[in-house]
């Protein structure tokens, strides 16, 4: 397969590159959708691509540029994860259930970065409702890692990763519960970040697990991502757990120096469960900090092992919850000719439903039911107590955390559907910021066998300038993240 | 044996916000089906709940009017059920950290003794939507505008004893609500219903029967008649030998009866939760004493003055307090009457209500406005007509609209007070009536009010009683 | 923790998800599994420990005031219903 050239590597080049005239958004715009079209039946990374629209927006981009309005990012183009709500476009977040559901309204981020000039090239493959490490579960089929497409890209966000690696977008929306954004960007060999939870709006974000999900970006770099964060981030009334406080420029601070900045070594990311070679890029990224003057210390964050026993109480229980509104009564896949209400219900959502997300649904209504919500739901809530207090201690000795962000490279396809405890340790490392709201990135630092690996930071609240910064430095002086896979070069 | 009847009532108030809990949607009655129901109402995809603060500063009216504990921390809960005219296939509510606290309120029986009942707490939840049945064979319809309008649940204790204990207890609640300005009391169109927990045990057992819960009454007398019928099913039921079932019955009121709910046919499993989308409502003292500050006159503080300032009977405070509308028309009376108190009362609990019920009006639409009233009755105060003749003038008034001054007027009814023409008067209808005379001066003491009549009816009913009785007993004694 | 064929048909039941035959011992495994895994909170040193609602401590709902801010888009909102009838969303009979 040969694709047409990509036509810059990042959207900061992108950004310089509309402003100084070498391209329109027009002609940006079709190479990337030609890009698309040429690696959908390889990689499979898209449901939905909007040629059209996002050619009539690339045009609106050209004549706002040509009149003086606009800004740095008009004309750029994105794909968003399927799982944001796009007005007048289908959104179906991977699912049988939604597979006919268009949306009658934009997700605010989706407006934010509408709004910010960004040209939506269209929705992105994800794991079933955003249930899943390996975007195995989708009813779309999986994606493949562009690395070796034998592969799973990493999930729920897979296609956002996949997109991104093989350069068929420029950047991509994404969301992360569990580890969605930071696992596939590690195993696709791309950055991700997955901001503090109420930093970015969950208006429009189709919900799996209230407390834990978070909206974020996969990018080449960096400093894609901090161009990219401003206009998703921010107050948004319509979501009362939006915090409200200043969005800071994120790009003013991206190359400040490292000096006197401890990063922490979470004793237990490097445990028996961390492939070998994995552990040795991560050391070897250690020093790159180093160099730049940051320096390193071991902590240890002791209840951390409990973070994915925890994660399969409390967020199974929400999304049971959050997903009972999927029921064939206002919108979704209704089954054919129902007997009665019981039957309408059972069925629609027997048949919408796949197996990874009733498996879900199902652990979530016995940890709520009567007699097991004490043991169950409180107790994983008492731990998810003990998990922040862990992290805030270790925030009181150092300003980021460092760690591994997936315990191996990329699996084969079809590998770990069989047990799923072996599928959900592959979030074993993502896991705690999600339950302790915290930020969390994941760079590509080398490579195992041909196959990306990704380093994790995980930064205090409300740190995300900080974790770009010191993610961007370290990118000054790497270069995997600018590493593609010769089929998509 | 002996049966005493436990009884408990879930009160849910629609609270008189002009938008939703948790959305901007419009919450009046009325509109076409599904026109005032927005994405959030409708459980889309990723929409977010926003709490109203109208809805909290209501219930925290409420919670202080019943003397409650305000929470400073509450939290709203997650209530999993499916059902159609439940969106989301959950119910945002409040479980273990309700707003509104324990408290209580004291309910004057109909025998005139006060009981004090327990409010084991209240809370603020969102109200479902509604199922049509008609028009559609083998299918229901799903109006979605109902859900999220506001409610606050008020949960009594298990304190009432009797049906009709438990209706003095809904209409204060009903009284109170509208008081405050928080709920329209309109039950016809929903804005007030009850759910009663209904259970009977021998008279002297302390432990509880088990209950049955009758669902969405929706008037005082459905609700008097509901709970007489399931006490007489129940011990019916146990006296031949059954056992009461745990569950969930709905009134008919053509039958008279109360039958079991056939959907509901396994308890619930509700798994409360607190709903993560929403983060603890917090309430400091500020916000509270803000609240209390901006609080009317409650019933029974307004009934207690209307005894002291008025000196009426604790029952007639309780009547002209039963709205605060009813009170000010009231006090408007009285204040330009200058007096008159228990005259003024007697008029407005009487004729006037009388004439009220009669058209189906509330005293808002009265055709007698409280002015108009005044007037009339101090004619009465100042002799110009008696009693008698004021109610002629009232209904005159009523159909007119005129003032009691023009009415009295046109039909020259001022009441004559004239010693002389009533003097008169009593001697022409003595001498018509010597029989009588003498019977009555024999010892026949009877035949006064024969007299009185004939004078009345000389005089066209308008001779001043009390003078008339004055000169009468003169005259008649020779 | 190990689940049995009822436990899976209860939950089905409240959840509201049809399951078929060859399904059912398919989950009954794989959700025994996950609670055998999910026992270990067990261990956990959660005395006297509160649990942990959201993740980020101290914050209050914020209250909004009451406007209507809504205005009727019912024909957009019911483009993706299943069955409408006069407005209503049509579903079998619902029997009180």
């Amino acid at each position: 397969m040969s694709l047409p050239a990509a036509p810059a590597a990042t959207v900061a080049e992108l950004v310089r590159g509309l402003a100084a005239k070498r391209y329109s958004s027009v002609e940006l715009t079709r190479a990337y959708l030609d890009r698309v079209a040429a690696a959908q039946p390889g990689l499979n990374a898209f449901i939905t691509v909007t040629g059209e629209a996002a050619l009539a927006a690339a045009a609106r981009a050209d004549e706002a540029r040509a009149a003086g309005r606009g800004g740095p990012l008009t004309g750029v183009p994105l794909a968003h994860k399927d799982i944001f709500c796009t007005e007048g476009v289908l959104t179906t977040c991977g699912s049988k259930m939604l597979a006919n559901f268009v949306s009658p309204y934009d997700a605010t981020v989706v407006a934010g970065l509408r709004q910010a000039g960004t040209v939506m090239l269209g929705k992105l493959n994800m794991d079933e409702f955003a249930m899943g490490s390996s975007n195995e579960t989708s009813f779309f089929g999986p994606v493949r890692n562009p690395w070796d497409t034998a592969r799973v890209p990493g999930g729920s966000s897979g296609g956002s990763a996949a997109a991104v690696a093989a350069r068929i977008a420029p950047a991509a929306t994404a969301t992360d519960t569990g580890g969605s954004i930071r696992q596939p960007a590690a195993l696709c060999g791309v950055t991700g970040i997955k901001p503090t939870y109420g930093r970015v709006s969950r208006y429009g974000m189709i919900a799996f697990a209230s407390s834990l999900d978070q909206g974020g970006l996969i990018t080449v770099s960096a400093e894609d991502a901090a161009l990219l964060l401003g206009p998703m981030s921010g107050f948004d009334p319509r979501d009362s757990t939006s915090v409200d406080s200043p969005v800071p420029d994120y790009t003013a601070t991206l190359t400040d120096s490292l000096d006197g900045l401890t990063i922490g070594l979470v004793k237990e990311f490097f445990d028996d469960g961390l492939d070998a070679d994995c552990g040795a890029r991560i050391r070897e990224a250690i020093s790159v900090f180093e160099k730049q003057g940051a320096r390193v210390r071991e902590v240890s964050c002791p209840n951390l092992p409990l973070s994915v026993p925890t994660y399969y109480v409390v967020a199974p229980a929400e999304c049971s919850s959050n997903l009972a509104r999927f029921d064939g009564v206002r919108f979704g896949h209704r089954c054919e000719s129902p007997k009665n209400l019981t039957d309408l219900y059972s069925r629609s959502r027997g048949e919408g439903f796949g197996a990874e997300v009733k498996r879900r649904i199902m652990t979530g209504t016995y940890v709520l039911s009567a007699g097991y919500y004490d043991a169950y739901y409180l107790k994983a809530q008492r731990v998810r107590q003990l998990i922040s207090a862990d992290f805030a201690r270790a925030f009181s000795e150092c300003d980021l955390l460092l760690g591994p962000t997936s315990p191996t490279p990329a699996f084969r396809i079809g590998d770990k559907c069989d047990d799923p405890i072996t599928m959900y340790l592959n979030d074993i490392y993502t896991i705690g910021a999600n339950l302790a709201g915290l930020p969390g990135m994941s760079l590509p630092c080398g490579f195992v066998g041909g196959l990306p690996v990704g380093l994790q930071l995980i930064g205090p609240h409300f740190s995300e300038a900080r974790m770009l910064n010191a993610a961007h430095r370290y990118q000054m002086e790497t270069d995997w993240h600018l590493q593609v896979p010769a089929a998509f070069a | 044996m002996e049966w005493e009847t436990v009884i408990g009532l879930e009160i849910h108030a629609q609270l008189a916000t002009r938008s939703k809990i948790f959305s901007g949607s419009a919450t009046a009655y009325g509109a076409e089906p599904n026109t005032q129901a927005n994405l959030v109402d409708l459980g889309y995809p990723g929409v977010l709940p926003v709490l109203n603060g109208e809805a909290v500063r209501m219930a925290v009216r409420f919670g202080l009017a019943i003397g409650a504990r305000i929470a400073p921390h509450s939290v709203f809960a997650r209530k999993n059920y499916f059902y159609p005219d439940l969106p989301k296939g959950y119910q945002i509510s409040q479980y273990e950290l309700p707003i509104v606290a324990e408290g209580a309120l004291d309910v004057l029986l109909d025998d005139g003794s006060r009981k004090r009942v327990g409010i084991t707490r209240a809370h603020l939840e969102e109200d479902a939507g509604k199922s049509m049945h008609e028009g559609l064979p083998g299918a229901s319809g799903i109006d979605l505008n109902r859900a999220g309008t506001p409610l606050i649940e008020i949960v009594s204790e298990p304190d009432l004893r009797s049906a009709k204990e438990a209706v003095a207890y809904m209409k204060k609640i009903h009284t109170l609500v509208r008081y405050l300005d928080i709920c329209d009391g309109n039950m016809q169109e929903g804005s007030f219903r009850c759910d009663a927990n209904v259970s009977v045990r021998p008279k002297g057992q302390e432990k509880f029967g088990t209950r049955a819960e009758i669902k969405n009454l929706n008037s005082f007398r459905f609700v008097e008649k509901a709970i007489n019928y399931e006490i007489e099913r129940q011990i019916e039921l146990i006296e031949s030998g059954g056992k009461v079932v745990q569950e969930t019955r709905l009134y008919d009121p053509d039958k008279g009866e109360t039958r079991s709910m056939r959907s509901k046919e396994e308890a619930n499993d509700y798994r409360y939760f607190p709903d993560p989308d929403l983060l603890p409502v917090v309430l400091d003292a500020a916000f509270i004493d803000g609240v209390r500050a901006s609080l009317p006159e409650l019933p029974d503080e307004k009934a207690a003055r209307f005894v002291r300032e008025y000196g009426l009977s604790e029952y007639d405070a309780g009547v002209l307090t039963a709205s605060r509308e009813l009170a000010a028309y009231y006090e408007a009376v009285v204040r330009q009457v200058g007096g008159e108190a228990k005259l003024c009362a007697n008029w407005v609990m009487g004729d006037l209500a009388a004439f009220l019920n009669k058209d189906g009006l509330e005293i808002a639409a009265s055709r007698v406005d409280a002015s108009g009233l005044a007037g009339l009755v101090g004619r009465i105060a100042d002799a110009t007509i008696s009693g008698k003749i004021a109610k002629d003038v009232f209904e005159a008034m009523w159909s007119s609209g005129e003032s009691a001054d023009a009415i009295i007027e046109q039909k020259g009814l001022r009441q004559i007070t004239d010693t002389g023409a009533i003097e008169k008067a009593i001697e022409e209808v003595m001498a018509r009536n010597p029989g009588q005379l003498a019977d009555y001066r024999s010892g026949k003491d009877k035949l006064f009010g024969f007299f009185v009549g004939q004078v009345m009816k000389a005089t066209g009913g308008k001779a001043n009683p009390a003078q008339l009785n004055e000169l009468l007993k003169k005259k008649l004694a020779g | 923790m190990s689940l049995n064929r009822a436990d899976i048909e209860n939950i089905a039941r409240l959840a509201r998800l049809e399951l078929t035959e060859t399904e059912i011992p398919v989950y009954v495994d794989s959700l025994s599994r996950i609670f055998a895994f999910v026992g270990e909170l067990d261990r956990a040193p959660t005395a006297g420990i509160a649990p942990m609602a959201h993740p980020l401590p101290g914050l209050a709902q914020r209250l909004r005031p009451d406007e209507v801010a809504e205005s009727d888009h019912r024909e957009l909102y019911q483009r993706n219903a299943p069955q409408v009838e006069a407005g209503l969303y049509v579903v079998p009979k619902v029997i009180e």
